[in-house]
């Protein structure tokens, strides 16, 4: 009998907008176990050498293959294939840009809506979760090799899961009092509860990862303490440091950085001050600049805070901003507004020194610029005033150079990224690097991906004791 | 968790802990500081390293009651523990022999200044301290840096103690009598380094201020930090804390120290209620 085909995509149950501003909880509820089914049901089993989406995804996860274990309801079986290449399911099924990689040439795409995939993971990996579901852990023998790893965010995390598994001792050592990287400083509750990122770091700890918190590598310890006491370095530092425009004002009282912002937020909890002790600005009027992620996670935080009216303001169109559809569509629904062709010349502020008006400046598009996308070119005479209490700015961050500002060795691009190359190998013997410390601002998935090959790499090179003399930089 | 090893109180207000921070303690420099929280609901402050013992794997910090976590931290007694300590942060200062060195304190600046001078005379510097305090009741540390000056100058804003007048007035009157001051480190209320910056310009003398912006994380994570140095931009956590204070912009840095001045007040009062 030929298979029925399902156009739609099955709802996944989300809170609603009215509501959901006035709480951090989390905004899509996720699947029920029927759902997922039904959703799954939609899969047209792809054969697994030929899948689009698995070609999409940066890990290469086997999204036929998982899919039909959550049709043999066998929620175990499903983790496990999909934890052969993914360890934190719950993440990226919450946080990936799917529509850019897994969902983007689904086939189902040509009949209808294109499969879930997304939310099929974070249920497989919730339901796992909360049942107390594991996969089996493969664990080698341990090797008596210690590696180092700095920065608990993604590419960290999962590079000491990897090693830990192949029998290393692995320590993370982590500058903030909790570990997580952007997982838990930045990311919001709303979008990735931290109980989740919470239970990784368990289960890491679990398997022996030792985490170092509190301890800042190039202050605490420096790089070269860390390649006496272990046989390798990894370095998943990110790109934490942030951005701002040195435009007359910059500096007034009420402009944020969104690490700011958001660590405030979500590491200290300010929205719950004064039961605990950080605490934020509020006020009526918020602007955001820029259109990222970071920026839709600041503009929907600032509402849930009590901001009344949020505004995104972007240099350029709609079609250019490079946040997750999904962000910009939970945004819009709870209110948040959006200025286009816009650019911030300066502040104003009061007589306290708080800011009280972004001064903006009307935008065309020009010529392309190195990225392919057209540059904004501001329009003589257009320059107006925006009301505001308090603005954030959200243009991007550059990597923490804390690290190796010391260390001469580690060679950097003009941008602050760390040199590496195909085996994430820096220009200095023994470290390794990846994430967002080597690429810039990335994503959760790819900084994962990195961690995993670099720990692929750095068992060849413990092993091998194999070095090369040059680094031929890989480019991203 | 990191042991409350040793406590005393200093003058009203004032007070100085032993900290068990084996992590900290091995690394630090002078003019570096770390950054705390209490417990899970604490807010990170940065405080300076006072004194440390790498063999005793302790660390001394002085600190003033000023609001909700300092007189929180206030209470806390030896045994107690304090959940998270992260240092040491900064960049230590740079210490070289300058020849003839002036530290000019004020208040709580005196602790925070103490490591620093100490550093430069043992560096080899001739090093005159002049310190500033309220009343003679809020004079502290006056055996400490007597043994790390070659001159002490103490002066009070009511007179009640050595001499009337500021630290601004005493560096004015060093100079003015002629001596050769080679370099100037000052930490304070930003009133006094802006003040001291001012004159030591005039006369062309190398002059540091520690300065003591609103910090969070203290890595160059969140830019709460940002001063303007020489028209730039610069994180006060890993740029600093010390900059060339000819070059500081001192008025933005004590309007930005007001930010959260209504929070400050509504987490003093709650917490001043909930303790009583
Ligand atoms: C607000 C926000 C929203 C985002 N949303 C998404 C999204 O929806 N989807 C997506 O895929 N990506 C998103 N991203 C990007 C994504 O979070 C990053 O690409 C990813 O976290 C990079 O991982 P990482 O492991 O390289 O570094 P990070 O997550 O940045 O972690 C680095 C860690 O290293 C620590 N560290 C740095 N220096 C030192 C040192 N010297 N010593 C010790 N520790 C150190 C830091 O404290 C930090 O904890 C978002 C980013 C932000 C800021
Ligand atoms: C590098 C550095 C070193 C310092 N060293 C010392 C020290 O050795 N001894 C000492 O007594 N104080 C020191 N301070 C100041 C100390 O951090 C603040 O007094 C403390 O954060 C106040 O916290 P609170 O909750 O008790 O008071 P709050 O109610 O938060 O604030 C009271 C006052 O402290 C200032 N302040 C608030 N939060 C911060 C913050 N996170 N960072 C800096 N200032 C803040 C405010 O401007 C306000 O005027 C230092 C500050 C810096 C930046
Ligand atoms: S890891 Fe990300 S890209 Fe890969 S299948 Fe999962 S959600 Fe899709
Ligand atoms: S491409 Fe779409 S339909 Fe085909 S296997 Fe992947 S998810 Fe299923
Ligand atoms: S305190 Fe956050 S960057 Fe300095």
């Amino acid at each position: 009998m030929p298979k029925q085909i399902r156009k739609k995509r099955i709802k996944v149950p989300e809170q609603d907008p009215e509501a959901r501003i006035h709480n951090f909880n989390e905004v899509a509820l996720g699947y029920t176990f029927e759902l997922a089914i039904e959703e799954a049901s939609r899969c047209l089993q792809c054969p697994q050498n030929f899948a689009p989406c698995i070609k999409g995804c940066p890990v290469d996860v086997n999204i036929p293959g998982f899919i039909r274990k959550i049709l043999e309801r066998d929620i175990k079986g499903a983790l496990e294939i999909i934890q052969e290449t993914n360890s934190l399911p719950g993440i990226t099924g919450r946080v990936c840009p799917q529509e850019e990689q897994c969902e983007m040439n689904c086939v189902m795409g040509k009949l209808g809506d294109k499969i879930n995939i997304g939310k099929l993971e974070r249920f497989v990996a919730d339901y796992a979760r909360k049942q107390g579901i594991m996969s089996e852990i493969k664990m080698a023998p341990k090797n008596g090799k210690k590696v180092a790893i700095v920065g608990s965010g993604p590419a960290g995390l999962t590079a000491a899961a990897d090693l830990v598994k192949m029998g290393y001792e692995v320590t993370i050592y982590e500058a903030l009092h909790e570990p997580g990287g952007v997982l838990v400083y930045g990311i919001p509750e709303f979008r990735l509860p931290k109980e989740i990122v919470r239970y990784e770091v368990k289960y890491l700890q679990m398997l022996g990862v030792k985490f170092e918190t509190n301890a800042v590598i190039g202050k605490t310890k420096t790089l070269y303490e860390l390649l006496d006491e272990y046989d390798a370095v990894f370095l998943g530092t990110g790109a934490g440091t942030p951005k701002f425009l040195n435009l007359p004002g910059v500096n007034l009282k009420g402009i944020y950085s969104a690490n700011e912002f958001l660590t405030r937020i979500n590491l200290m909890k300010a929205f719950k001050f004064p039961e605990y002790d950080t605490p934020i600005k509020k006020g009526k009027r918020l602007a955001v600049i820029g259109a990222g992620n970071v920026a839709m996670d600041a503009a929907r935080s600032a509402l849930r805070v009590g901001y009344e009216e949020v505004y995104i303001v972007y240099r350029r169109t709609r079609e250019f901003m490079t946040a997750r559809e999904e962000e910009i569509a939970h945004a819009e629904e709870e209110g948040v507004k959006f200025m286009f062709l816009v650019s911030p010349t300066g502040f104003i502020g009061d007589e306290n020194g708080h800011v009280r008006v972004l001064k903006l400046i009307m935008n065309e598009l020009g010529e392309p610029d190195e990225s392919g996308r057209r540059r904004p070119r501001p329009i003589p005479g257009t320059e107006f005033g925006l009301e505001v209490d308090a603005v954030v700015f959200a243009i991007g961050q550059k990597p923490n150079k804390v690290l190796y500002q010391e260390v001469p060795e580690l060679k950097v691009t003009k941008w602050g990224t760390l040199v590496v190359d195909d085996k994430y190998r820096t220009t200095m013997k023994g470290v390794f690097a990846g994430g967002d410390a080597v690429r810039g601002e990335a994503t959760v998935v790819l900084a994962m991906g990195d961690g995993k090959k670099a720990a692929k790499a750095i068992d060849e090179y413990i092993k091998t004791g194999e070095w090369p003399a040059k680094i031929k930089p890989q480019n991203f | 968790m990191f042991e409350i090893t040793g406590k005393k109180e200093l003058a009203p207000h004032i007070k100085w802990i032993e900290v068990k921070a084996p992590h900290v303690a091995r690394a630090a420099k002078a003019g570096q500081f770390v950054v705390l929280r209490l417990h899970d609901r604490g807010e990170r402050i940065p405080l300076t390293l006072f004194r440390w013992d790498k063999e005793k794997g302790t660390i001394e910090l002085v600190f003033q009651e000023v609001g909700k976590t300092t007189y929180e931290l206030g209470t806390y007694n030896v045994g107690d523990k304090i959940r998270d300590i992260v240092g040491p942060l900064g960049m230590p200062t740079h210490v070289e022999n300058f020849g003839t060195a002036v530290i000019v304190s004020g208040g709580v600046g005196a602790p925070i200044g103490y490591a620093v001078t100490k550093a430069l005379k043992e560096a080899g510097n001739y090093v005159i301290t002049i310190a500033g305090f309220r009343s003679k009741e809020f004079v502290i540390l006056e055996d400490e840096f007597k043994k790390v000056s070659d001159e002490l100058l103490i002066t009070t804003d009511d007179g009640s103690y050595v001499r009337k007048g500021f630290t601004t007035d005493v560096l004015k009157e060093l100079i003015d009598s002629g001596k050769k001051i080679d370099f100037v480190f000052t930490v304070g209320p930003v009133i006094m380094m802006k003040i001291v910056a001012d004159i030591t310009k005039k006369y062309g003398i190398k002059t540091y201020a520690s300065l003591n912006p609103i910090m969070v994380d203290g890595t160059g994570m969140c830019g709460a930090c940002r001063v303007t140095v020489g028209g730039e931009i610069k994180f006060a956590c890993v740029d600093g804390p010390d900059f060339d204070a000819h070059q500081v912009d001192f008025d933005e840095l004590m309007m930005r120290l007001t930010e959260y001045r209504d929070e400050e007040k509504i987490a003093l009062e709650k917490y001043l209620k909930e303790v009583q």
